[in-house]
């Protein structure tokens, strides 16, 4: 039931990690056809200029154990979770792969296309879904219930302004944005303490969230050189750097292992990105 | 520039020094008008507001680390107290309305002393301390629309509103603050919150009219768990109208300001007898006392975030024992392991003053859990004159006697010389018992009102010095961090003929006779004239 379970959230974090993209993912994104209209930045993408970036977190040795989490409060959503009940989600690793891995260019983008569609975070048998989200400033994220009960959707940035909506019922829908890039921006459920989620604004449209497998892909970047981080809520972050050849694809990889548990994991605080590779960097700016 | 922009020195001045003045100030880089007023809020600033919210404005100042809910961090401009929508900047008026009058609830005062000039400076020097403000349009109100009015039926269509928007969550049934997801509530630093208590209207930071209350739920509480229901009303969940009937509902919970202070607990006679517990009926006739509860902070170690701020006190009496109702809102039903992560967190987050934290054991759990605790004191011998012995708790000259219960051991009495020293006594005349129900604590008590064995004697007609104490087990509250009060009285009334009655009566009757008699005379002079 478990495995079946992670794998129902593989299959939504993967799509929800795709609608992320935006204008990233060369058109296929739900939440752009949602909003019915094509994406600029795939409109305007020459095939001949841009390439794509890909790659695996992978996770090295004994996989920490996650803490089940009491949902007895909440019968209802409770209910939706199999024998073993719903466990945190702080350190997903399936087959070797690491999920929620926020990877995203972090130096020598210079331009990107505006930001278009919605993003989209459910709330899920008192669940984020995703845990971990990728948007753009000033893209619209749909924040929707579909608990038929009381969540408060609490997001604490510090390099934007705040939200803090209640939704006492199923199918109400609150859109918020985020005006400025800040990785990464906490949100919370006061209600239920175990509900939380990161949102990773950055400026442009070239950002992934690993799926269940640990993979991700960065599709229509231009080609050049960049700085490739990744974020973790458990491991800190990591940087690569990669070079994007036009038509052709890039492969970043992460490694993480139990023994990077612990490590500082900036929030919200603009970082400080120097150069290097795989390595955990803890800096903040101030 | 300042002093010339305020009026009457520097028109002296520039009457005084003539045109000269003028040529040197317009030779002078002209400072702005907004970098004048910054320069003149920061002198108010330092004065009055630093030492609390930290002279770089992110609510660190000396006194800070013992205050929950800590001072604002101005860095983050996030004002709880908004017409703005939720994660907006505050407008102008936002930000005077606080300055003005205070966040009751909290450590923050009202600044009657500052001038509405002073305060416009101000509010330009607390907003140069976030980049957030100046960045876009200035920040508009939301539009609340019209109250449609009040009334029994408008507060049960609030009442059913509070329930469907599930206030209860955090709140509780009763409004007191007891809900469910209470224990685990934090603000945006990560430290301990108390969903309000809705019952206490006066200790709302945001003001107890209903017009407050109304947009406290639409803008919600920036930095703190209380969200905006802005998009709930939106999406139809309740209507515009309900939401005011909610606040009408909210309002009709408990009184809008702090009872009158008085000072005097009046303990009528119960013709009918004593009841039996705290729960009787009887209790609803008899008159409430209440008396604010302050953190006692004389002595080492202080208590400057008091868990309990007030009590209710009513008194009954039948010639020959005395029974108090003492009430007041407590949350947690102390100790109770659902509060374990709120002590823990109270204690890492305030300083304790020296006090030893309460440890934790290898799984993160407290080594203990202290009960809720009330103490009611009254001077060992009969007070002579206004003389009462020191109110924390008496001292070797003039102890006090003590009646005392905890959630744990229950009503006992004792002697104490000051807050170190508490004797208990052996053979104890006091009784009675307490229950919790929806976060409040009611305890019963009762006694002999003369006891030979003892000093205290509760004659009729003579007020007797009363003072009390308490504390919250799951706030980690021991020992001398505890809540205290001043001295008041109580004062066992005689039965109700001799004085109370009669003499008014008599009263009316010699005037009604002097009366007649005056007509009467003026009667018989105008016959006689």
């Amino acid at each position: 039931m478990r495995s079946h379970f992670w794998n129902r959230s593989a299959a939504l974090l993967a799509v929800a990690a795709m609608a992320a993209c935006g204008g990233g993912d060369g058109g296929s994104s739900e939440a752009a056809d949602d909003a019915g209209e094509a994406t600029p930045a795939a409109a305007a993408v020459d095939p001949s200029t841009v390439g794509t970036i890909s790659g695996m977190a992978n996770f090295g040795g004994m996989v920490p154990t996650m803490e089940a989490i009491d949902m007895s409060a909440e019968a209802e959503c409770a209910a939706g979770y199999g024998a073993d009940g719903p466990m945190a989600q702080s350190v997903l690793v399936s087959e070797g792969g690491l999920a929620n891995v926020f990877v995203y260019l972090s130096e020598g983008v210079s331009g990107a296309p505006a930001a278009s569609g919605a993003a989209t975070l459910d709330q899920v048998n008192c669940r984020y879904t995703p845990h971990v989200l990728g948007v753009q400033s000033g893209q619209d994220i749909e924040i929707s219930n579909s608990d038929n009960l009381l969540h408060n959707i609490n997001a604490t940035p510090t390099e934007n302004r705040g939200f803090n909506i209640s939704q006492p019922r199923a199918g109400i829908t609150s859109t918020q944005r985020f005006q400025v890039a800040e990785v990464m921006v906490p949100v919370r459920c006061d209600v239920h303490g175990w509900m939380q989620a990161y949102i990773g604004v950055v400026d442009h449209p070239y950002f992934a969230v690993t799926g269940a497998d640990g993979s991700y892909s960065i599709a229509n970047v231009p080609a050049g050189d960049y700085t490739l981080t990744a974020w973790h809520e458990e491991f800190g972050t990591q940087t690569a750097n990669v070079t994007v050849t036009a038509g052709e694809m890039a492969v970043a990889t992460f490694d993480y292992n139990a023994e990077m548990m612990g490590a500082e994991v900036p929030m919200g605080d603009a970082l400080v990105l120097e150069h290097g590779t795989n390595r955990i960097r803890v800096e903040r700016t101030q | 520039m300042r002093v010339l922009r305020r009026g009457t020195l520097g028109t002296l001045g520039t009457l005084a020094l003539g045109g000269f003045a003028i040529l040197a100030l317009s030779a002078a880089p002209p400072l702005s008008a907004q970098e004048d007023a910054a320069a003149a809020g920061k002198v108010v600033y330092d004065r009055w507001c630093a030492e609390c919210h930290g002279e770089t404005g992110q609510g660190d100042g000396s006194a800070a680390a013992s205050m929950l809910p800590r001072p604002r961090d101005f860095t983050q401009a996030l004002y709880q107290i908004r017409t703005t929508g939720s994660g907006q900047l505050p407008t102008d008026a936002d930000i005077r309305f606080a300055i003005e009058n205070g966040l009751p609830g909290t450590t923050m005062p009202g600044w009657p002393n500052l001038t509405d000039g002073e305060i416009d400076d101000l509010i330009v020097y607390l907003k140069s301390f976030s980049r957030f403000f100046g960045q876009g349009p200035a920040p508009e109100p939301l539009d609340f629309g019209s109250d449609p009015g009040g009334g029994p039926a408008a507060i049960e269509a609030g009442a059913a509103a509070y329930l469907t928007m599930l206030c209860e969550e955090c709140h509780g049934l009763s409004g007191r603050g007891d809900g469910t997801s209470a224990p685990t509530l934090e603000d945006w630093r990560g430290l301990p919150i108390r969903a309000a208590d809705l019952t206490e209207a006066w200790v709302l930071n945001g003001g107890s009219s209903v017009e407050d209350m109304h947009t406290r739920m639409l803008t919600g509480l920036d930095g703190t768990p209380m969200p905006s229901a802005i998009d709930a009303m939106n999406s139809g969940v309740v209507s515009p109208d309900e939401v005011w009937q909610l606040a009408h509902y909210l309002a009709s919970l408990g009184p809008r300001e702090m009872p009158p202070l008085r000072e005097v607990i009046r303990v009528g006679r119960a013709e009918a007898g004593l009841p039996a517990d705290g729960e009787e009926e009887a209790w609803a006739g008899v008159e409430a006392f209440y008396f604010p509860m302050s953190g006692q902070v004389v002595q080492l170690p202080r208590n400057f975030a008091p868990a309990v701020d007030g009590l209710w006190v009513q008194g009954l009496h039948d010639g020959s024992d005395i029974a108090l109702r003492v009430q007041w809102n407590d949350p947690s039903n102390s100790p109770d392991p659902n509060w374990d992560e709120w002590q823990n967190k109270i204690t890492a987050a305030l300083d304790l003053d020296g006090a030893e934290p309460i440890a934790l054991d290898s799984a993160g759990a407290p080594t203990a859990r202290p009960p809720d605790a009330v103490l009611l004191q009254f001077p060992f011998e009969p007070p002579e004159g206004t003389d009462r012995p020191y109110f924390l708790m008496g001292d070797a000259r003039e102890p006090v006697y003590l009646w005392t219960w905890d959630s744990e051991t229950g009503v006992g009495a004792g002697r104490g010389r000051g807050l170190d020293s508490v004797e208990p006594l052996g053979e104890d005349p006091v009784t009675g018992e307490a229950t919790w129900e929806e976060g409040r604590w009611t305890l019963y008590l009762r006694r002999s009102i003369e006891v030979e064995s003892d000093g205290l004697d509760f004659a009729e007609g003579a007020p007797m010095p009363i003072a009390f104490q308490a504390w919250d087990g799951s706030s980690a509250e021991v020992g001398k961090r505890s809540s205290v009060s001043t001295w008041y009285y109580i004062l066992l009334e005689p039965p109700a003929s001799s004085t109370v009655v009669v003499t008014p009566l008599l009263a009316m009757l010699l005037t009604g006779a002097f009366g007649l008699v005056l007509v009467r005379r003026a009667q018989d002079r105008r016959r006689d004239g």
